[in-house]
């Protein structure tokens, strides 16, 4: 279970006091999937962060009694002037796991062959992808973060992620956000659109993209109330 | 495959998880400042050892007035030392929270954390290096052995443990504020000639005494240097000034750790 209550999130910026999160609440069971929609900048990745227990919240409360991952596929914790296999290494003692079958998993996943003995800054930026992907697989969470994965390598890699992900660890509760909402709506179970600060839940997926598609379509943008929709 | 993470996790469980990410942070920034080449983590005391050897030809070819009977050779060794064990924890950790902002997705990694690898990589380096030029200089001739080594390694651990809550708090400060990177430089570079290393407060003018009292490494240079050399040294210092000076600073670093580490924001 993860049960965030009652979610503020306040940044200072130079142009004032940014409230990105005004109260949000929810709560996730084993195995539950949510999928949330967004507008750019809406606090969509805010929002995972604090999940995942990196950043805190200025008010409210999270408890978890699961194991949160990291944002999947997320390549900046590695450090770019160290081989593929000391970051692989360096994840390993963090989460006290045995080096050598976690080098031979990713080895056989990532597909960088001689790569994986180079510094990870002469990565090209879909070999860092595999990369980040095969190591956010080594350490077993019961909830994983998913901020846009959708655009992980090939065609034949994303499928790779998708059965890692999707078929071997349908039992894991999820947190996804992506633009693409058919990915959204393929893999969740329950789907929320935050806007404004404040999260909506939905069962539905459709009403749930309808009232997104009304947010970032039908809704002329503030301080130009006369403007029409864009017809095409 | 492990679970990540345990609820209620026991005392003896979280000391072990402390432990095992200290060792793999180490770890990764002796990897990442050395690398591989030559003779890679070697460096880590090679550099400072240079510096030492550097400073103590210059003042022994210059015939530095130190104000005292000490062979020049043990003067430098002990004073450069100590400069190097206080001075170089707070450079390693001035901006090292930015350059380490996404390991803190690793719930098990704290800010503290970054810190104390950086400090304990500092503090390895500058005491190999020390205990290896004294080693050298003892083997050779050049140098008697300390009088006291309990007393050298006390006042060791005094400057260390300056110098660490000096860099913690730095590290945390110039999280916030670039000031602390720009004053930094001068700062440490000027206290140099004052920080005890190359003069015995003995030796000067009382108005001055009054003055450099005030400055704690001081005080453990003087102790460093009655440790190893003795009633010889004449050393002057006061234990009840610098404890809490550094009871002080730790207090204050660990204060605005919790601050920053509850606003921090990784990328």
């Amino acid at each position: 279970m993860i049960e965030l209550n009652n979610i503020h999130k306040v940044y200072q910026t130079r142009f004032g006091r940014n409230h990105v999160l005004k109260g949000v609440s929810f709560r996730l069971e084993k195995g539950e999937k949510l999928g949330i929609l967004g507008r750019n900048g809406a606090g969509k990745s805010t929002l995972v962060r604090l999940v995942s227990g990196a950043e805190l919240p200025n008010a409210g409360t999270i408890d978890r009694d699961m194991s949160v991952s990291w944002p999947l596929a997320f390549g900046g914790a590695f450090q770019h002037m160290l081989t593929g296999v000391d970051n692989i290494r360096f994840i390993s003692r963090i989460y006290n796991q045995d080096s050598e079958r976690n080098l031979a998993f990713v080895e056989d996943f990532a597909e960088l062959g001689p790569y994986l003995k180079e510094p990870v800054r002469s990565y090209s930026s879909g070999m860092k992808a595999r990369l980040a992907f095969a190591i956010s697989m080594i350490i077993e969470f019961d909830c994983f973060l998913i901020d846009e994965i959708a655009s992980v390598g090939d065609a034949r890699f994303h499928d790779k992620c998708n059965f890692e992900l999707f078929e071997k660890r349908a039992d894991r509760a999820m947190i996804i956000i992506s633009h693409n909402a058919a990915y959204i709506r393929d893999h969740c179970t329950r789907w929320a659109v935050l806007n404004e600060g404040h999260l909506e839940l939905y069962d539905e997926f459709e009403i749930a993209y309808a009232d997104f598609k009304e947010l970032i379509g039908w809704k002329p943008p503030p301080g130009w109330p006369f403007v029409e929709p864009a017809t095409s | 495959m492990a679970e990540a993470t345990h609820q209620n996790p026991s005392l003896r469980h979280s000391w072990q998880v402390q432990m095992r990410v200290l060792g793999a942070l180490l770890l990764r920034e002796t990897l990442t400042r050395y690398g591989r080449h030559n003779i890679g983590f070697l460096w880590l005391f090679a550099e400072p050892m240079i510096f030492t050897l550097g400073v103590t030809a210059l003042w022994t070819a210059t015939k530095s007035v130190h104000g005292s009977d000490l062979p020049i050779v043990a003067f430098a060794l002990t004073g450069y030392s100590s400069v190097l064990l206080w001075r170089n924890m707070p450079g390693r950790c001035i901006g090292a929270l930015w350059g380490n902002l996404a390991l803190l997705y690793h719930r098990n990694i704290r800010v503290l954390d970054i810190y104390i690898a950086r400090v304990l990589l500092e503090f390895g380096g500058a005491t190999m290096s020390f205990a290896t030029l004294g080693l050298l200089f003892v083997t050779f001739g050049i140098l008697d052995p300390p009088q006291d080594v309990l007393q050298v390694i006390c006042a060791w651990l005094l400057i260390a443990g300056f110098g660490s809550s000096l860099a913690i708090l730095m590290g945390a400060l110039s999280h916030e504020s670039e000031l602390v990177d720009k004053l930094w430089h001068p700062a440490s570079y000027l206290m140099f000639p004052l920080s005890g290393a190359a003069f015995m407060v003995a030796a000067l003018p009382p108005a001055a005494q009054d003055i450099v009292y005030y400055i704690p490494t001081v005080h453990g240079t003087e102790m460093l240097r009655e440790g190893w050399f003795g009633e010889r040294a004449r050393a002057v210092y006061d234990l009840s000034y610098m404890i809490p000076v550094i009871a002080v600073l730790a207090f204050l670093a660990m204060v605005k750790v919790r601050q920053v580490a509850s606003r921090v924001v990784p990328e």
